[in-house]
């Protein structure tokens, strides 16, 4: 029985490790690295928006703003350890648009997205492109909505599954167009990308981080962007405002939460470090590289982005109760 | 010849002092992770994230790769010595090498494996390099039709894994397909066998299941064992190979990295089929079937050459396409976009010497590792006369914090503990823990890809005999079955098992 105490012992000596330190003095904060959580796995397009805002911050900060990915559930499970974290200043979380529609995608969630956190910033909005299959008739946006709208469920539409951004826009796209294409989820864009690219399945529309490569190397034909406004790095791709659907957008917005609770003080120092990196050119230089750009300092604000948020959570509850898909 | 020109410009980039300093900082890292249990690729690549961004774009890149096929490296040691898989491609090198080692011939075991991985990872490499553009093409044909019907040829493959009864390993790979299924349906959003729980929705981790089935339910038994109780072995035998040996492991090797190297390039599932694959033809052409299960040399040598050859062609989809065929893939990418260079498919094209270097520095890579694992090899095998009392516990507390730091879940140590008591009641009941592995990785894909494929088709089924590729593949596993399924066949099998 011997090594079974070892085990108990290294298990105990493990929880110890993780149990946070309480009772820093908020007039020296920070001072221990600040964890932000992504909930999303290492190497994805939110993991590296954080990624360069964390880097950027701890120099702001003065202590290191460490990443930590925790991944599934859409988002959620990372979100809900940051609901529940102690609201110290320590743990921030860094969601994109899947924190609003979680609100409505899951119905047993175990924390509410309005009233569990505090807001700290938004940090930008990544623009999205509908892209189709090399092969595929329509060369324009006014073709491809005529297109869609002729063949009906006879289009393939992949997205990166249920609840995923990619998700989103398709559901915006089919109410936006009053039909009904074949949608085909896949685990992720990766997967759904190389079966775009091989001709398998016939559209998508995804974020610009992962589109932009594949559209400039010819590999798939790009039609609209999803945002207002054209976007710099794709400047010939018109706006599916511009084509004759008033209304339509969605961006992958970013967003910096804290715990419920969490002191103004901390609040402000965090917003402030946010700012900073919004205007860091390291920042901006690769943001561009993504297609994006930091939101206006005025937007990175708790307030704008706490307004924000409940207007988003509101804006999607429609969609996706009307298109009927839910997470759990 | 172009191809010289790139490689002579890839090998400029890569021979520099600086790059060879991060290759080797990478692969000697990825060889430490690889070899404590659980604690894999991903992880530890993430953490190293921020560090690379000081760095040139080429050599950041070389180091994490250095970090990844050197982990599949470092994985098969651990695999070996105390029969601990912390990945899919390292479960299959478990089965017959940890016998070896148990039988005192780890020296030999290791040996296979380092030779057989150096020689799959050179080949790759060069296939990678002549080859990269039309192999991409060709994984492109894979549609959701075509890996269903190699996810088919894999499963009854599968029951090739066995060393015993059929039937005990087909119940092992049913058991496996149902606890695949737990985690949130990809089509509907619908959790399954979830209980409310937001740490299950991704269904149970395989790194989890693996480290209970195999590891902690081998330390228990192991326990029950008064005689053995001390140590693993009295004593070691010659650490290198013998002339039989080398004569028995080269086709193995040429073999595995034929399979390795094509099924590595495939997304989605590829790269985890190539070793159960590789162990699978082996046994059917062996001339000593009944060896494999007991400590078949050959059954390191294929599987080994295969994974490490995966590992190194499944940069293609990433290098050539932009597209990530796996986690630490997607990572890689994550570090190029950090580094300001957009993944695509032009990559090769505007940043040829990022290309060209990292290809070269592979095969440096390759060579490191055989230059600082053989003389390892000494040290590791000691590791197993050092008595339980002390080994044990250690593994464990490395098997909670690999498992733990996999996805930052506590929820994946209660489900290792769990499984270790599963896998100790597996051995009691002389059921084999492969074929359930296999299952639980190739149930969930089989669903995934049979829907998208009904999907896409709009529900015709004929999709999968009209097209080629995976028509070809639903015969040859028709042949396969119809092979174990011969009642001549089947006595011979019998008499092989009675041995």
């Amino acid at each position: 029985m011997k090594s079974f105490k070892g085990a108990a012992v290294a298990l105990a000596a493990l929880a110890l490790a993780v149990v946070p330190f309480a009772g820093a003095r908020a007039q020296d904060y920070p001072n221990r690295p600040i964890t932000m959580v992504v909930p999303f796995a290492a190497g994805g397009p939110t993991d590296t928006v954080a990624r360069l805002v964390a880097e950027s911050m701890s120099r702001t900060l003065g202590q290191q703003v460490i990443v930590e990915n925790v991944g599934g559930a859409g988002g959620t499970r990372g979100a809900g350890q940051v609901a529940k974290a102690t609201p110290d200043g320590y743990t921030v979380l860094l969601h994109h648009i899947g924190q609003a529609t979680s609100a409505t995608l899951y119905r047993k969630l175990p924390y509410n997205v309005l009233t569990d956190f505090e807001t700290v910033g938004l940090v930008t909005d990544v623009p999205m492109t509908m892209i189709g299959k090399s092969t595929l008739e329509p060369k324009t946006a006014a073709e491809l909505i005529a297109y869609v709208k002729d063949k009906k469920d006879a289009v393939i539409y992949g997205n990166a599954g249920v609840g995923s951004a990619s998700h989103l826009c398709g559901m915006l796209f089919m109410s936006a167009l009053g039909t009904q294409v074949t949608t085909v989820p896949y685990q992720g864009t990766g997967p759904a990308m190389n079966d775009l690219v091989g001709g398998q399945i016939d559209l998508m529309c995804d974020q610009t981080t992962n589109t932009t490569g594949q559209i400039k190397a010819g590999k798939v034909k790009a039609f609209a962007v999803t945002t207002k406004d054209r976007v710099k790095s794709l400047p010939d791709l018109p706006t599916f405002q511009e084509v004759g659907l008033p209304g339509f957008e969605v961006a992958v917005w970013h967003g910096m939460y804290a715990p419920k609770g969490t002191p103004k003080a901390e609040i402000d120092k965090l917003n402030a470090a946010l700012k900073a990196a919004l205007q860091d050119p390291k920042v901006i230089a690769r943001f561009a590289d993504l297609g994006t750009e930091p939101v206006s300092q005025e937007r990175a604000t708790p307030q704008v982005h706490k307004e924000f948020l409940a207007a988003e959570v509101a804006k999607w509850k429609p969609v996706i109760e009307q298109a009927g898909v839910f997470a759990d | 010849m172009e191809i010289f020109d790139n490689l002579a410009l890839g090998f400029s980039v890569a021979v520099t002092f600086q790059n060879i300093f991060y290759c080797f900082i990478g692969v000697l890292l990825g060889t430490l992770i690889g070899v404590l249990p659980g604690l894999g690729p991903v992880p530890t690549i993430a953490m190293l994230l921020p560090i690379t961004f000081g760095l040139p774009p080429v050599s950041a890149l070389i180091m994490l790769a250095g970090i990844y096929y050197g982990a599949q490296y470092g994985g098969s040691t651990t695999a070996i010595l105390i029969n601990l898989p912390g990945e899919s491609s390292s479960v299959v090198t478990a089965i017959d090498g940890y016998q070896m080692a148990r039988k005192g011939r780890a020296g030999a075991a290791l040996a296979t494996a380092a030779i057989g991985s150096f020689f799959a990872g050179s080949v790759a490499t060069f296939l990678l390099a002549v080859f990269a553009p039309p192999l991409a093409d060709l994984a492109l044909k894979f549609g959701p039709p075509e890996y269903f019907a190699l996810m088919v040829l894999g499963l009854v493959a599968s029951v090739a894994l066995a060393a015993g009864s059929v039937i005990k390993a087909l119940a092992m790979v049913v058991l496996g397909i149902l606890l695949g299924l737990s985690g949130q349906d990809v089509y509907t959003g619908t959790p399954r066998f979830t209980f409310d729980m937001l740490e299950l929705a991704d269904g149970i981790e395989f790194v989890a299941l693996a480290m209970g089935v195999f590891g902690i339910g081998e330390i228990v038994r192991n326990l029950e064992d008064e005689h053995s109780r001390k140590v693993m072995v009295q004593k070691v035998k010659g650490l290198l190979l013998s002339k039989e040996d080398i004569r028995r492991i080269v086709g193995p090797i040429l073999r595995g990295t034929f399979i390795g190297s094509f099924l590595g390039i495939l997304p989605g599932g590829g790269a985890i089929l190539s070793s159960f694959a590789a162990y699978s033809i082996e046994k059917k052409i062996s001339r000593h079937p009944e060896e494999f299960g007991k400590g078949a040399i050959e059954a390191v040598a294929a599987p080994e050459s295969a994974n490490n050859a995966g590992a190194q062609t499944s940069f293609i989809p990433m290098l050539t396409l932009g597209i990530p065929s796996n986690p630490v893939m997607a990572l890689m990418i994550g570090a190029l976009i950090i580094q300001g260079i957009v993944p695509g498919p032009n990559v090769v094209n505007e940043q040829p010497s990022l290309f060209w270097g990292i290809i070269a520095s592979m095969w440096i890579g390759n060579l490191m590792l055989v230059v600082l694992n053989l003389p390892l090899i000494g040290m590791w095998v000691r590791l197993l006369t050092v008595p339980y009392h002390i080994l044990f516990p250690l593994i464990v507390g490395f098997c909670c914090i690999g498992v733990y730091s996999v996805n930052n879940n506590a929820l994946d140590v209660f489900t290792m503990a769990l499984f270790g008591v599963v896998g100790y009641v597996l051995v009691k009941l002389d059921c084999e823990p492969a074929p359930l592995l296999l299952g639980f990785i190739i149930g969930p894909m089989l669903e995934e890809y049979l829907r998208r494929a009904m999907l896409i088709s709009r529900g015709d089924p004929t999709v999968f005999f009209t097209r080629p590729i995976s028509a070809t593949m639903l015969a040859l596993a028709v042949l396969a079955l119809a092979v174990v399924l011969l009642p001549s066949v089947r006595r011979r099998r019998e008499e092989a098992f009675k041995e």
